[in-house]
């Protein structure tokens, strides 16, 4: 492959459903072998993308190229993508080998060969043995195997999922999680997987495009993303974060000094040009990055004292609330057990302190 | 702007793929409607023609075989045979069709499917296996032929459509509405009258037109077993074999058609998918 | 069922109030908890109405097409002779051979026509879905006789086409050929019988799950071969449903035959009609309209038995 790392491009992309804009002037640059992501809530236009690049849809302007070919002038059946539909779309009146086979019609294989082919893609979904049945014989995460087994069957440059794990249940849907990945390491194609669960994004991709209202937010690796989010709305729909205002009271290079609502004095690094002296901005921190202790920290780290209001016991770990004066909202603090590090249970309306460190406070524009 | 010049460029890239449109196919429907409505425009069309036999050149405008259907005592006659016909048809059809619709839909019953197959079962017997059978039947039975006996022909073929478009109204709308109702200490019967018949009213409506339509269109039962009081389609029957009265068929033909198409068309929009929801967004 | 049978079985064995009591008690829970005891209560009007309205006629029919006619009674012995005759006399079976022939080529036509008209209206009709059903199935619903009636108009020895194509001096004199054939039969049938092609056809391929025709585009199917291979096979319950639907009643017609067809035309049923109208022979028409019913199932069972094994072989 000549151009690897610009396997796919869309330049432009968008897509106009009446007065509605569905995918608004995308452009990307996927390579080849990447396991892309595109996150965003319903609506947010990820399935119109994909849809797009499987030809189900043209975009209303711009262009998507696969492999250097542009593509707007090849209808779904020529182009060299294969998709596992959302409710995977398995042909009722046809059996598993049949499903499997359907699409090596045009590739003119013998008999054997056909076999052969259907037999290996079979032990690939972990299917042997399944080939008679039909699709009501089958379960959720039965089907879906088939799906994946009737597309990479066609040996695609790209495979195109459209949230394939939506329908199965949590736990199944973990472990298809896992053997998507390896499946995609094992075939070494470009997967194009939609998804509205973040989690799942984060787990499998190398790169994930978070979308709202038809536009990519942000193209970022999945620490990229949870770390340096840029906006207020990626960081909000990955994973949680507590939000304060605060305004820059001087940059110095890469450190800008901030007054922030009831944290007061606080200390970050300036990731951007917006972080100028005398701009509002938002600081964002994880609940894992602040800790709870009965005392003022002594260690250097930040602090701010405030009263513990309640508690969120999550199983892995717990969300702990507390009120600090001037903040809007309760800042969620996470923490192994309810107690602080001293090991003391922390009680409800007790005095706490928050600490964290500078460098895990992220600065962000005001939305 | 930009949309609108595009014109149909861009509303064909709106649509999916598998939604494009397709010009020859487009071109086939009108002309497939043009086949089913042409033929049966050609009533009203020579209805008003100034001649006798339905024929080109047309021959200038009349309403005179109209004036003349009007006075026509046994047509007014014929005319009230079928309304009392259909109107009680479409009554017990109907009510019936409540009872069956409203069982097969809310109850687990073993052997529903055969059951419900032999209640359906009229729609594929031909029209002339039944009419001759209950003739047969009431005739053995000393029953003299009259309107009753084609009301009760009519109600075994109208019973079929009205279970048919009323399951769609009883599947439409969630249990949990009768259910809540029970729940909140209405007993069947009032829970049926309060509840259950307002959300399937349209589709209760939209049975009685159908049932009607049918039973006043209906030839080939009435045909057996009516006796001496001839509902209209027999009436028109008997008109045929005169040439001379065949303009006065037409105005006729024409008239009836135009009341089909209204009761027809009315009962189709109520019975439509949806009906239940606009019924609910009534403040 | 059973435990209905118990129940009725209780007050006879025990007397007294009190037993009487509690055996309404208990009909009254069976009641409560049988879900299918109550939903047969439910639908037992209407059951009782169409059995009654449906297996009386047909059970004195079949006992009558035994019999046989004495001017104006019957000699109630029973006999296979009208059976007998309706194997026996060649017109009966050139009647019936007919028949099939004609409801089978009408039956045909039909669906074929139908079937690219519901295919439009299930595909690429986006708005008013609704009022392009209605527009389909109108028609049907406005007299059959009045329908085929003006067909007669049109196809008349000086109907529509003929007094058209002479006055455009087309055509000397009127083509005789289009009324009173078997032709003028069928292309009236598949006109009155389209919404029953249509609406099977229609629900059918709305059914069909979108996606599984972009699966078909995605491996690799153009626009044909995606009918072929996919919609063609999903459809065929509608297709089945529809061709049952028109041939079945279609085999009993006489309306369109006795106005259309001609000598030539003449079916079956208007045999049947004679028999009970001015050949007054009950017996006989009850027996031809057994023998139609017995051929019409037995086709009917052949033909699914045959199109569900042909749907069996495409996989």
């Amino acid at each position: 492959m000549s151009n690897n790392d610009a396997f796919i491009i869309l330049t432009g992309v968008s897509k106009h459903f009446g007065p509605v804009v569905a995918v608004d002037d995308i452009n990307l640059t996927i390579s080849g072998g990447e396991f892309f992501s595109l996150l965003g809530p319903s609506g947010c236009g990820k399935t119109t993308l994909l849809r797009m690049l499987a030809g189900f849809e043209s975009p209303t302007s711009g262009e998507i190229f696969i492999d250097d070919a542009p593509m707007s002038e090849v209808p779904p059946y020529q182009r060299p993508t294969n998709m596992v539909f959302q409710n995977y779309a398995i042909f009722p009146h046809l059996n598993v080998r049949a499903n499997i086979g359907y699409g090596l019609r045009y590739d003119k294989l013998s008999k054997a060969e056909l076999d052969r082919r259907i037999d290996e893609s079979l032990e690939m979904v972990k299917l042997p043995g399944f080939g008679t049945r039909r699709s009501e014989e089958l379960s959720g995460g039965q089907r879906q195997r088939v799906a994946l087994a009737r597309a990479l069957v066609k040996r695609p440059k790209v495979l195109l999922l459209d949230e394939p794990l939506g329908a199965l249940d949590k736990k199944l849907r973990e472990e298809m999680q896992l053997e998507l990945r390896a499946l995609q390491e094992s075939v070494g194609i470009t997967f194009i997987f939609v998804t509205h669960d973040q989690e799942e994004a984060l787990t499998l991709s190398d790169r994930v495009a978070v979308m709202a209202r038809g536009k990519a937010l942000q193209v970022a690796s999945p620490q990229q993303l949870y770390n340096c989010p840029v906006s207020i709305e990626v960081a909000d729909f990955i994973g949680q974060m507590n939000f304060i205002d605060a305004r820059v009271i001087e940059v110095e290079g890469e450190r800008a000094v901030l007054e922030a609502r009831g944290l007061g004095r606080v200390r970050a690094v300036a990731s951007a040009d917006f972080v100028r002296q005398g701009a509002q901005v938002v600081v964002a921190v994880r609940p894992e990055k602040l800790s709870l202790s009965y005392e003022s920290s002594s260690d250097g780290r930040c602090s701010v004292q405030g009263e513990m209001k309640t508690a969120a016991y999550l199983g892995d770990r717990s969300h702990i609330y507390v009120t600090v004066d001037g903040c809007e909202k309760p800042l969620s603090v996470a923490a192994q057990e309810v107690e602080s590090s001293s090991g003391q249970p922390i009680e409800r309306g007790s005095e706490v302190w928050i600490s964290w460190a500078d460098e895990s406070l992220v600065l962000l524009p005001v939305a | 702007m930009g949309d609108a010049q595009g014109g149909g460029a861009n509303r064909m890239r709106e649509v999916s793929y598998i939604e494009r449109s397709n010009r020859p196919l487009h071109v086939y429907a009108l002309m497939y409607l043009a086949f089913l409505y042409i033929p049966v425009l050609f009533l009203p069309l020579f209805s008003f023609n100034d001649a006798v036999y339905a024929a080109f050149p047309l021959k200038g405008f009349t309403t005179k075989w109209y004036e003349q259907m009007l006075a026509s005592e046994p047509m007014f006659a014929a005319l009230t045979n079928s309304i009392k016909v259909g109107a009680t048809t479409a009554l017990l059809a109907t009510v019936l069709g409540i009872f069956g619709a409203k069982a097969v839909t809310r109850y687990r019953m073993p052997g529903k499917q055969p059951v419900v197959f032999v209640i359906m079962l009229p729609l594929v017997i031909p029209g002339i296996i039944l009419g001759v059978a209950l003739l047969i039947l009431v005739t053995r039975l000393g029953i003299n032929l009259s309107l009753y006996t084609v009301t009760l022909g009519h109600i075994l073929i109208s019973v079929p459509f009205a279970m048919a478009t009323l399951i769609p109204r009883f599947e439409g709308f969630d249990k949990s509405m009768e259910e809540a109702s029970a729940d909140l200490g209405a007993n069947a019967w009032s829970t049926f009258w309060r509840v259950t018949l307002p959300m399937v009213f349209p589709g209760v409506l939209a049975s009685y037109l159908l049932c009607f339509t049918i039973s006043f269109d209906e030839f080939i039962m009435a045909f057996f077993l009516a006796g001496t009081d001839p509902t209209l389609p027999i009436f028109i029957w008997g008109q045929l074999r005169f040439p001379l009265l065949l303009p006065r068929v037409l105005a006729l033909g024409a008239c009836i058609l135009a009341v089909s198409f209204v009761l027809v068309f009315i009962a189709q929009w109520l019975a439509r998918p949806g009906a239940i929801r606009s019924l609910d967004s009534r403040p | 069922m059973n435990i209905h049978r118990v129940n009725q079985a209780t007050p006879g064995a025990s007397l007294g109030i009190a037993s009487v009591t509690s055996w309404r008690g208990k009909l009254r829970a069976v009641f409560l908890r049988s879900e299918a005891i109550r939903g047969y209560t439910l639908l037992s009007p209407t059951l009782v109405v169409m059995m009654f309205g449906m297996c009386a006629p047909f059970a004195i029919m079949v006992a009558v097409s035994f019999w046989t006619q004495h001017a104006f009674d019957f000699d109630t012995t029973f006999t296979l002779g009208r059976y007998q005759d309706v194997i026996d006399k060649p017109i009966y079976m050139a009647l019936m051979l007919r028949s099939l022939a004609i409801s089978g080529a009408c039956t045909v036509v039909t669906v074929l026509l139908a079937y690219p008209m519901a295919y439009y209206v299930a595909f690429h009709v986006h708005r008013h879905k609704l009022i392009w059903i209605i527009l389909m199935t109108l028609p049907f619903w406005t007299s059959y006789l009045l329908r085929v009636f003006a067909w007669k108009v049109i196809l008349g020895f000086n109907g529509v086409i003929n007094s058209g194509l002479k006055g455009l001096g087309l055509i000397e004199q009127p083509l005789e050929f289009l009324l009173y054939s078997p032709t003028a039969v069928v292309i009236t049938l598949a006109h009155a019988w389209a919404a029953f092609a249509i609406l099977p056809i229609y629900v059918s391929l709305e059914k069909i799950d979108r996606s599984l025709l972009e699966a078909a585009t995605d491996l690799g199917d153009g626009p044909v071969k995606r009918f072929l291979g996919v919609t063609l096979p999903l459809s065929l319950p509608g297709i089945i449903a529809a061709t049952l639907l028109i041939f079945i009643p279609t085999v009993g017609d006489y309306v369109t035959p006795a106005l259309v067809g001609g000598p030539s035309g003449i079916m079956l049923a208007n045999n049947i009609q004679a028999q009970f109208g001015k050949v007054n022979d009950w017996p006989m028409g009850a027996a031809l309209a057994m023998a139609m019913m017995i051929t019409v199932a037995v086709i009917s069972v052949v033909y699914i038995w045959v199109t569900r094994k042909a749907a069996g072989r495409i996989v």
